[in-house]
């Protein structure tokens, strides 16, 4: 590899992706009129508490009707005071991801000052953008992104179509296939003022709907021991919920349902 | 047509080198050392946004004094770089071993092919984990490449500033007295530099993936203090 030197005319400046390209590294998009069946991510959501935000995904890829992957994760720290899930295509999602952790910090080094959180997820709207021939092609993107705002002081949800475009949340927002049940479930029992734990708590039901409605939506693996990943973004960056945590969760659930016969019986548990 | 004057090849090296010595010279000097749990480096430096240090990678860091629009595009070449490899292989297949040579291949094909050498002596260096050790690598402005295991002094006035550094130097000392002793080398016999006047970054070993971190004004009044 050669030191990559541009003319100040051709420089891409701290665009990663652009860099990439002019270094030839950047692939040229496979088509699949083939129609070759690839993994697929499901459900992930993300909702606001009082002090950040919530990003949440459950771990199964399907392959058609099959089940390709139990354990796949779909949350990630984009950099530190931000978070990306993802739904649709499994390999070309993670890749996304991968491109946008690394334009990030590209970004940051670069130029010495992190991007603003507007101006992370117009980025990742432009990847999106970018991958439109493939989605075309059915290989559809649709991450969900989400962030502690520093010069805002409060958490802020992106939601992105297939096409690039992207839309600020105002409380909350869950996609892919079980994104519609999870949604019903968060509208049911959010409030303003949510506390983290209760956020989490709030998290984990919405899964738990998805997963009950939609066969593609990975559940609680009890058998193996497989929970949802959560993570949370706040004024003090990403971090991940311990599986622990989330295991007591999902068993205090299950143990309620148990006694209810199957039904939330009057209350979201 | 006018022929031009021969001049010999020996003269054509000599009078670049001075050139970019003098250009050199100009600028203060700069310390990087091995401490217990890391890498120190310490910058005069006046301006609080114009870095001579900056991150490259998850373990590695770059310092450069002289001509600072030369060093920058250096910096962001090796930004680059090493961006471009972790993205392509993967994160560990990043190193300062590779990048340092890079960068002495283009110093030295603009010293010997360029009307100007670059005014510039760089630095980089790289936090060891596992099999892999800790370097310092020196790369001056017609690309000797030099590797140093505990600290390397760059820029105009550096003998004077390594002799004295080196006399107080000790292997396995901590953060602060690091710190003292390059602040005690760096500064005048008559003067001695203030903490606002520094630029300070460390690579440290610890749980962070980035190891690269700049120590702040009221960070450093307390190493020094202490």
């Amino acid at each position: 590899m050669a030191l990559p030197l541009f003319d100040p005319t051709l420089d891409p400046g701290p665009n990663f992706t652009a860099l990439l390209e002019r270094e030839g590294v950047l692939q040229l998009a496979p088509s699949n009129d083939h129609g070759v069946s690839v993994a697929h991510g499901t459900t992930v959501l993300s909702l606001r508490f009082d002090k950040g935000v919530i990003m949440a995904g459950d771990r199964r890829a399907t392959e058609g009707h099959s089940i390709a992957h139990r354990a796949m994760e779909k949350v990630f720290p984009a950099d530190r005071y931000s978070a990306v899930a993802i739904a649709g295509s499994a390999g070309m999602a993670v890749e996304m991801v991968k491109l946008f952790q690394v334009q990030l910090e590209h970004y940051e080094k670069v130029e010495g000052v992190t991007l603003s959180l507007e101006g992370k997820a117009n980025q990742l709207a432009q990847m999106v953008r970018a991958h439109l021939p493939l989605a075309m092609q059915g290989f559809v993107v649709v991450p969900l992104f989400c962030g502690f705002d520093l010069s805002r002081d409060t958490g802020r949800i992106f939601t992105y179509d297939a096409a690039g475009g992207h839309y600020e949340e105002t409380d909350f927002q869950a996609t892919g296939s079980g994104g519609r049940d999870a949604r019903t479930t968060i509208k049911l029992g959010y409030r303003d003022d949510l506390t983290e734990d209760e956020a989490i708590e709030l998290a984990v039901l919405a899964l738990y709907e998805a997963a009950d409605a939609d066969s593609a939506t990975g559940g609680p693996d009890v058998v193996r021991g497989i929970f949802p990943i959560v993570a949370s973004v706040t004024a003090d960056g990403y971090v991940q919920i311990q599986e622990d945590r989330i295991a007591e969760r999902f068993e205090s659930a299950l143990a309620y349902r148990r006694s209810m016969g199957g039904n939330a019986g009057n209350t979201l548990r | 047509m006018t022929m031009p004057y021969y001049v010999a090849p020996e003269q054509v090296m000599k009078d670049r080198a001075e050139y970019a010595q003098k250009g050199i010279a100009r600028g203060r000097s700069l310390i990087a050392c091995v401490y217990d749990t890391g890498i120190l480096l310490v910058a005069e430096n006046p301006s609080h946004t114009l870095h001579k240090i900056s991150e490259i990678y998850d373990r590695i860091a770059f310092a450069g004094v002289g001509k600072y629009n030369e060093y920058d595009q250096l910096r962001v070449a090796g930004v680059r770089h090493a961006d471009t490899k972790g993205f392509t292989y993967s994160r560990e297949d990043v190193d300062a071993r590779s990048l340092a040579n890079l960068y002495a291949q283009y110093l030295g094909s603009v010293f010997t092919h360029e009307m100007k050498p670059l005014e510039v002596e760089i630095l980089v260096a790289e936090l060891g984990s596992g099999q892999r050790r800790t370097q310092l690598f020196h790369v001056a402005y017609e690309g000797t490449i030099t590797d140093e295991e505990f600290f390397a002094v760059l820029g105009g006035d550096a003998d004077p500033v390594r002799e004295q550094f080196a006399a107080s130097f000790q292997e396995g000392w901590n953060l602060s007295t690091a710190l003292q002793a390059a602040l005690q080398a760096l500064s005048s016999p008559d003067s001695t530099l203030e903490a606002s006047s520094l630029e300070v970054a460390i690579l440290e070993q610890g749980s962070s993936r980035r190891a690269f971190r700049r120590l702040a004004d009221d960070e450093l009044s307390e190493l020094l203090g202490a």
